[in-house]
């Protein structure tokens, strides 16, 4: 078991770049995070919970979904530790899993209106699914 | 100046305004916007992750046609910046994934990171020159209050973009300025719309643009300006009714050739 989430921790500091260590647990990212209040977890708790091997959460949580990709956290963490790409690497683990796409294209005809520009749908798909 | 352009899809479909008000204000100014050809859509958002390869190729051909015509490339649209801009920087600091890339490239030939990438405020405030902008406008914007939106894709990550300064950018006020009008400034104008959210969890993009909208309206902003077709569409559905309008249709109100455009 701790031996797979080590490989896991293995691969998301692999694909993010991130390295967690230099999290000095100050909060900042998770306080200028747009999307704070719809998350169950907040950047800076995916940045300690890979640290400490606790993904499973992060990859089973609706917070994978709520990121803007607004990169505010990676520009305002004092210590460069660009928490968004942690976010997005678990994110992606997620949905390369397969059958776990979030978004299905049978889903897209619901969700448009006349004026929604593409970028929003091609976006959603790059996002959400693999 | 010729330099190459990369419109994306959007700017051939929902944004057409965009693209086309962004042609003929280059027009005016000098600047002949040659189309890049074949290209394919980038993506609309960048994959930070280092695994991901392919997602990237579009955006590397982009780039790759404008090195093979010893030309700048200029983007008009703030996600297809973000996008092509962060990919090349990933060519030039990443030897691993360029080295994949440039597998996939094939008998294309590889590409080494060297295009200089511009969007077009860049272009204008940089080789253009505002002061030249201004000596061109003929129906200016009489003091207008105007509130610039540039959310999050123009600006970050900073290190990355080099745009302006992430949290005091000053590219479109100075914009702004020099078509007559008067920039507002306020506190939301670099904080996020809720982007590509909007098709997940609508009530966040409401809220995030509410707040937006609401506080330019606040520092007494008649219009709000944007870069990007995303942005004015979250601002325009969720905000207020504050109209949103993009930076060329401005350009080239203040320019004199809007109507040219219809
Ligand atoms: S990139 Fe995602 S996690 Fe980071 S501040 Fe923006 S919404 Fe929050
Ligand atoms: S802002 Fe940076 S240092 Fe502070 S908690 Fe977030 S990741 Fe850690």
């Amino acid at each position: 078991m701790s031996h797979g989430n080590n490989n896991l921790k293995e691969e998301l500091l692999r694909i993010s770049g991130v390295n967690p260590k230099k999290c000095m647990r100050c909060g900042k990212c998770s306080a200028t995070c747009p999307a704070y209040d719809e998350m169950e977890y907040h950047p800076h708790q995916f940045v300690v919970m890979v640290e400490e091997g606790n993904i499973e959460p992060l990859l089973n949580s609706d917070s994978l979904y709520k990121c803007l990709t607004c990169f505010a956290c990676v520009e305002r963490c004092p210590r460069g530790v660009e928490p968004a790409k942690l976010v997005e690497a678990v994110r992606l683990v997620a949905t390369r899993r397969q059958g776990a796409n979030h978004l299905k294209p049978d889903d897209v005809p619901g969700k448009l209106d006349e004026d929604l520009p593409q970028q929003a749908i091609v976006s959603a798909f790059r996002k959400y699914t693999k | 100046m010729k330099v190459s352009y990369f419109p994306g899809c959007t700017l051939k479909t929902k944004a057409k305004d965009l693209d086309l008000y962004a042609r003929k204000s280059a027009e005016v100014l000098g600047i002949t916007l040659e189309e890049i050809e074949n290209w394919q859509c980038c993506g609309g958002v960048f994959t930070t992750a280092k695994d991901e390869v392919a997602t990237k190729l579009s955006s590397v051909r982009v780039l790759k046609a404008a090195k093979d015509k010893d030309q700048a490339l200029v983007t008009v649209c703030s996600a297809c910046h973000n996008v092509v801009k962060q990919t090349n920087s990933a060519m030039q600091n990443d030897k691993e994934f360029a080295d994949k890339v440039n597998r996939y490239m094939g008998e294309d030939g590889g590409y080494d990171g060297s295009t200089e990438v511009y969007h077009f405020l860049e272009l204008i405030r940089d080789v253009v020159g505002f002061d030249k902008v201004k000596e061109k406008v003929v129906n200016p914007l009489n003091g207008e209050k105007i509130a610039a939106y540039y959310g999050c894709l123009l600006l970050r990550p900073g290190k990355v973009m080099q745009m302006d300064d992430p949290e005091n950018p000053t590219i479109i006020e100075d914009l702004i300025r020099a078509l007559g009008g008067e920039p507002v400034i306020y506190n939301q104008r670099n904080e996020c719309c809720g982007g590509y959210v909007v098709m997940e969890d609508p009530a966040l993009a409401e809220s995030k643009s509410k707040k937006i909208t609401s506080n330019a309206r606040s520092f007494g902003a008649e219009r709000m300006v944007t870069a990007c077709p995303l942005c004015k569409y979250n601002l325009e559905k969720n905000g207020s009714d504050l109209p949103v309008v993009y930076f060329t249709e401005l350009l080239a109100q203040a320019l004199g050739v809007k109507e040219e455009c219809k």
